[in-house]
């Protein structure tokens, strides 16, 4: 599905991601850890198109087409989805109309016909209570006046609507207490089918006791020095991050 | 610069010149003595001129006008016409102006609710007590300049204790021709007691021959009335216009106007609010999308007179290509207006770097226990939001309109008549690209 070759990334003239190699086939949900400055959200933010990137070598396939090649909605509506680390308040854009236009233009990208308020009105419904979000908030405009806790929900909630073939959660996890990291990894993981995949970009082992990972992956300056299944996580809960940098040291010299 | 103080006084007396050779009536001879005296006497503003130094109207005149003259009516002026730039959904009373002459015969309204009588019609005497009263000549050289003008004018006038049950929509049409391209439109609104109006003035240029729209409009508001005046700018890419409107607001009444301004070579409003006793309101709202080499600057002026009053002021713009935007605000609060509530916010979005705004807060204070707040703010659109919008599936041209429709709407919503304001917002839609939603 996701095919990630050498890619090297830098913001500003700075080389952030130095040769990433990975590999996400359907079905398949991979953790992507590593302490801070590694790259994880530059690396999540080059496949979702922010411009601010510049990508100076290396390719991405995404389901066989080139997806560097790809504006940030036409990602999108081929089936990429970033749950931001920060999701954006905008004062002024109702959820319920960002969310229908959103929808509406990747049903016609798709060649699907749009959906009218009455079909889009059921499928939020049907939607809203896979993440327990409240009507209320939606009424709002988008994110305005959220707590940390509604934002990443409505982050999820806006993936459940949008049915992608690769999810991509940027940090979902931080900040969240216990309940709402439950709710929120219990609606990933229900949205979760042998056609799409995960990627979960995260500082915490904790969230992946909720979703757990299928391969592990440790990001340092920019690449991936170590892959491993799940116990590879525990292993740097326990250990922290300090016995990667010296192997990557040693390696060095 | 020398030149266009050259200019300026050029312009000034061409104006005058034609001043001194219109025709007398009984009603305006007063009137226009003073016009040209106060015009002879300081001009039309150079660029030196504080007031005007953004906005040079004469020099503008200079430049595109080919006649000063006035443009007599335009006979394109008839009932399609009228049917046409009706408000869509609205039914309303409808007040005709062609080239700044009352139309009788285009106008039609029911005369229980509102009545419209043209200056000439009216005994002289009670219009020498009020016209220029509210609106001095000497406040402003375009007052004076349509003083000295003055051939004709109505007086609109809604009764003590009555609430319209439906708006009364203005029409002033506009066509500069060979014989003339200046238009010195004026209008008296008198509001009685205990009423509620709804007003809505529509400009609408009939071709795109150039011509200098000049209006001077009074509107006397009687105690514990609200009214709402909402004006309409969607001209020509080649019409000059400067208007003054300058209203009293007494005890316990509300005054709430809104001002959109979406095309136009140069537009100079002035709005100016007295609010006279305790327990008025003064609402002040504006709205400017310029694109191309469009000018628009609004002077707002709100004079707090006695304690317990409150003004209200939004005033927003998105500014692309080579437009320029003024805003000046200013607020005097008086030794008496203790207890004074005063808001005033002005925002800019320039989506271009060849787009220009001035913006400037005037703040006068002279009362200590008041409640007074200013702000503005310029910037561009926010990307981080828009790279929101565009990586869940919309183009980017969709979610750039979403995000400036979001930020101009907000002066929308204080529009209250409905169909009204989804007529402007069906023009704001379509002039940000968002009307898909």
């Amino acid at each position: 599905m996701l095919k990630i070759t050498n890619l090297h990334a830098s913001i500003e003239g700075t080389p952030i991601l130095r040769g990433i190699n990975l590999e996400v086939k359907p079905g398949e949900v991979h953790a992507i850890m590593g302490p801070n400055g590694s790259g994880k959200s530059t690396l999540a933010s080059v496949l979702a198109g922010r411009e601010e990137y510049e990508v100076t070598e290396g390719s991405v396939l995404f389901k066989g087409k080139d997806l560097l090649d790809l504006s940030p909605e036409d990602r999108a509506r081929e089936g990429v989805f970033l749950a931001f680390q920060y999701p954006v308040e905008i004062p002024g854009v109702s959820s319920t109309n960002f969310l229908r236009t959103a929808v509406n233009q990747v049903r016609e990208y798709r060649g699907q016909e749009p959906l009218d308020a009455v079909k889009f009105l059921s499928l939020m419904k049907e939607k809203m209570k896979l993440v327990e979000i409240d009507q209320k908030l939606l009424s709002r405009s988008l994110n305005e006046g959220f707590s940390g806790g509604e934002k990443k929900r409505n982050e999820i909630f806006q993936m459940a609507i949008l049915e992608p073939t690769l999810s991509i959660l940027d940090e979902t996890d931080s900040g969240l207490d216990i309940d709402a990291l439950k709710i929120v990894s219990n609606g990933v993981n229900e949205l979760k089918s042998k056609d799409n995949a995960t990627i979960v970009v995260t500082h915490y082992q904790r969230l992946l006791d909720y979703i757990v990972p299928d391969f592990v992956h440790v990001l340092y300056q920019g690449r991936i020095v170590k892959s491993g299944t799940k116990e590879l996580a525990l292993e740097l809960e326990e250990k922290g991050y300090d016995w990667i940098k010296e192997e990557v040291a040693g390696t060095a010299v | 610069m020398t030149t266009s103080t050259k200019n300026a006084v050029s312009i000034t007396d061409a104006f005058l010149e034609i001043g001194k050779n219109l025709p007398q009536s009984n009603w305006n001879s007063a009137l226009r003595k003073e016009g040209i005296s106060l015009l002879s006497a300081q001009g039309l503003p150079a660029s030196k001129v504080e007031e005007y130094k953004f906005t040079p109207v004469a020099k503008k005149i200079q430049d595109t006008l080919s006649n000063l003259s006035h443009a007599p009516a335009s006979s394109n002026v008839v009932a399609e016409k009228v049917d046409e730039h009706r408000i869509p959904g609205l039914d309303s009373h409808v007040v005709v102006f062609n080239n700044g002459s009352y139309d009788a015969t285009l106008s039609a309204f029911d005369s229980s609710e509102v009545t419209v009588t043209s200056f000439g019609d009216m005994p002289t005497d009670s219009l020498e007590k009020t016209l220029g009263k509210i609106a001095p000549a000497g406040k402003d050289p375009f007052i004076a300049l349509n003083q000295l003008a003055i051939e004709s004018g109505v007086w609109i006038e809604i009764a003590t204790g009555t609430a319209l049950k439906k708006p009364v929509l203005i029409l002033q049409f506009v066509e500069g021709s060979l014989q003339g391209q200046s238009v010195h439109q004026r209008s008296y609104i008198q509001i009685g007691k205990n009423a509620a109006a709804t007003l809505i003035e529509k400009v609408v240029s009939l071709d795109d021959t150039p011509y200098f729209l000049n209006g001077v409009t009074e509107i006397n508001v009687g105690e514990n009335s609200q009214v709402a005046f909402y004006r309409l700018q969607d001209e020509s890419k080649f019409a000059i216009e400067v208007n003054n409107t300058e209203v009293n607001v007494p005890r316990d009444a509300t005054f709430s106007s809104a001002v959109i301004s979406l095309q136009g070579l140069m537009i100079r409003n002035n709005l100016s609010i007295n609010l006279l006793d305790s327990n008025s309101l003064g609402n002040m709202y504006g709205l400017y999308l310029l694109n191309g080499h469009s000018h628009v600057d609004n002077h707002t002026n709100v004079d707090h007179t006695k304690p317990h009053a409150e003004s209200n002021e939004l005033y927003k713009g998105i500014l692309a290509d080579h437009s320029r935007g003024v805003f000046n605000g200013k607020i005097f609060v008086r030794q008496d207006a203790q207890k004074t509530n005063a808001f005033q916010q002005n925002n800019n979005i320039l989506l271009s770097e060849d787009a220009v705004i001035n913006t400037k807060p005037q703040l006068e204070i002279w009362a200590d226990d008041v409640k007074c707040s200013h702000g503005c703010t310029t910037g561009q659109l926010d990307e981080e939001a828009l790279f929101y919008l565009r990586s869940r599936g919309i183009s980017k041209e969709s979610s750039r309109g979403m995000l400036l429709y979001a930020f101009a709407g907000e002066v929308l919503e204080k529009i209250t008549n409905e169909n009204f304001r989804e007529y402007c917002v069906g023009l704001v839609q379509e002039r940000l690209g968002s009307n898909h939603i």
